[in-house]
């Protein structure tokens, strides 16, 4: 039968970052993996939205395991900070068996739903490794991308705090890189793998935040990269859209993950939306 | 134990020009401390190599520095599982200069922590005849950020630190928790005020480094999200980063989604006419592109369930709060 997920799209996805959407439905629809795409389900928060409340925030969560539960899948997130704050919000309520029922009262009262506990939350790019396999994504590749080098950031909440990553070893994670290799693309390590790109305070002090993501942009161009790699919405939108306010000669293309895979099963750089970086990938991807 | 290399920064302020790295090959014993295998190095190896040590407990918080790029206790961590193709690397603490090898002048972590007054300020007014008790539940409040040991490994892997130093930084914004939720604490809002002002509190990106490099259960991060909410709650809400959380509140309340086109605005400010100039050019970039959110705010499915779920705890917050409870943004 084939993996069937429950798909929490993120709110970007539907919004600044629709390339993202349509690239991981294209890929999806290639390798088979069913997604039923949670129309019903409310933004995470980002980690922001339950700042004056948590409580709220997890109760809006629930709701949203809960709508999984009640479809029988587990959850499929695209974006490293739902994915991160699904995680937080499941820890929270399974650590207290108290504040778990107390969600669960205004959860029942409010909407007649119940979280049980059961609905998994895995981003795309663990579902892939671990649910598909990379062996049976590899034998899907009709176009490697072998002259590419590509740089993968990982986007904080995928490796921090350490207690809610789903990263083997998120001080030195190696998952990025084995689905980069298993399309056939070069990886490049470098400095700022793991760093923050800064997108949580471009609102707040954009100075800050773009000297973060310039640092990253920076790290990757000077360890030879031809282009980042993301799997946070976020992280993207702060690297590539506000790119040209950092530094103009940068000139570093940053995709998302699924569209580098999507290339590697043979789609188009158009229906990967590729034409929609502001940071334009065409230099980069001559070379595949 | 097979031996391994330690390579160690060396560097003296004043008479290097740069840093340098040596390396030192030590058999590993079983449950070996980094601490001791660098006394053992100190002892027998090199007597000039410089760190800072002494409980050897993680207690006293001296013994602070990078493995493998990572702030950590020496005393606290075995050194088998630093071991990386035969290879320990050992470097000071970062956000910080060096003084001497795996030294650093802690002063820019000092100064910090001095600017949140990190002493309990009671009502002197209101001098009990006995002291000033507190029952284990408002202790609770406090427990986990007590265990602060002042080591400053937060502040060494901090990202925001990296790029300003003007930042309060993790532990100082810890520290200032400590105090605002202490309930024998008279100076609550003044404290919560002086931290919402620029380069405090609304700074912290979430990146975690904080928690996930902390030896104790003080966790800056968990304590900075508390804060947080603690200032939400008492009104305090007249600075970029609270009006973000304000925004986003109201954007997933009304449409159970994030609205990207409302919450810039939002969080620079309806009339602020340079931060909105300021926001333009990503907006025009984007719509090049045909990148730009859509025009027309997106709804999901069901969103009044939404609705009745934020309904619900705001009538819960009008019923247990009291003159810090906040309704500023709410129907």
């Amino acid at each position: 039968m084939a993996l069937q997920y429950a798909f929490f799209t993120g709110c970007v996805a539907k919004g600044a970052g629709r390339e993202l959407l349509t690239s991981t439905n294209l890929v999806c629809k290639k390798l088979g993996i069913e997604l039923f795409e949670m129309e019903d389900a409310a933004c995470c928060g980002a980690g922001v939205g339950g700042e004056d409340n948590v409580m709220v925030s997890d109760t809006v969560n629930a709701r949203t395991f809960a709508l999984a539960e009640e479809r029988g899948m587990d959850i499929m997130n695209i974006c490293v900070t739902c994915q991160g704050v699904h995680k937080k919000a499941q820890a929270r309520l399974a650590k207290e068996p108290g504040y778990m029922a107390r969600v669960n009262d205004v959860l029942k009262s409010e909407t007649g739903r119940e979280y049980k506990g059961q609905a998994k939350v895995r981003h795309f790019a663990k579902i892939l490794i671990e649910d598909y396999g990379l062996d049976k994504l590899k034998a899907l590749v009709v176009k490697p991308l072998g002259e590419l080098k590509a740089a993968a950031f990982y986007g904080c909440y995928s490796v921090r705090p350490h207690e809610y990553s789903d990263l083997k070893n998120p001080d030195d994670p190696d998952e990025m890189e084995r689905i980069l290799e298993a399309i056939g693309a070069k990886t490049v390590n470098y400095p700022g793998r793991l760093k923050c790109c800064g997108f949580p305070i471009i609102m707040m002090n954009k100075q800050n935040s773009l000297t973060l993501s310039g640092s990253v942009i920076r790290s990757a161009k000077e360890s030879g990269a031809d282009c980042l790699v993301t799997q946070c919405p976020l992280c993207h939108l702060n690297m590539d859209a506000y790119q040209p306010e950092i530094d103009e000669t940068l000139r570093m293309p940053v995709v998302h993950i699924q569209q580098l895979i999507g290339l590697a099963l043979g789609y188009t750089a158009e229906q990967m939306g590729m034409n929609t970086h502001i940071i334009s990938a065409s230099g980069a991807l001559a070379s595949i | 134990m097979s031996e391994i290399t330690f390579r160690i920064y060396r560097f003296e302020a004043g008479k290097d020009a740069s840093p340098r790295y040596d390396e030192y090959k030590l058999a590993l014993e079983e449950g070996d401390t980094l601490l001791k295998c660098l006394n053992t190095i100190r002892g027998a190896q090199d007597g000039t190599l410089a760190y800072r040590m002494s409980c050897g407990s993680a207690i006293c918080g001296s013994c602070a520095m990078r493995a493998n790029g990572h702030a950590l206790l020496a005393c606290k961590t075995q050194a088998a599982g630093l071991v990386k193709n035969g290879v320990i690397q050992l470097d000071p603490l970062g956000n910080f200069p060096v003084i001497r090898d795996l030294v650093v002048d802690l002063e820019p972590f000092w100064s910090s922590l001095r600017k949140v007054s990190p002493w309990l300020q009671p009502n002197l007014a209101d001098e009990p005849a006995r002291e000033r008790l507190q029952t284990p539940a408002q202790f609770q409040l406090i427990d986990d950020v007590t265990t602060c040991i002042l080591c400053a490994s937060c502040w060494s892997d901090c990202n925001v630190l990296e790029v300003d130093k003007k930042f309060l930084g993790p532990a100082t914004l810890a520290k200032a928790h400590r105090f605002i939720f202490d309930t024998r604490d008279a100076k609550g809002r003044e404290r919560m005020e002086k931290i919402t002002e620029p380069n405090g509190l609304w700074d912290c990106t979430h990146c975690g480094e904080c928690s996930t490099r902390c030896p104790t259960e003080t966790k800056p991060l968990a304590r900075i999200e508390e804060t947080r909410e603690a200032v939400m709650m008492a009104g305090i809400t007249n600075s970029p980063g609270a009006r973000h959380a304000l925004g986003f509140r109201e954007s997933m309340r009304w449409f159970g989604a994030l609205n990207e086109n409302y919450l810039p605005v939002r969080s620079v400010g309806f009339f602020n006419i340079p931060g909105l100039l300021g926001i333009m050019p990503v907006g025009l970039r984007m719509m090049l592109k045909r990148k730009a959110p859509p025009m027309f705010p997106h709804w999901i499915d069901k969103v009044g369930e939404v609705k009745r779920i934020f309904k619900r705890f705001h009538e819960l917050r009008k019923n247990v709060g009291g003159a810090g409870t906040k309704t500023d943004g709410d129907d």
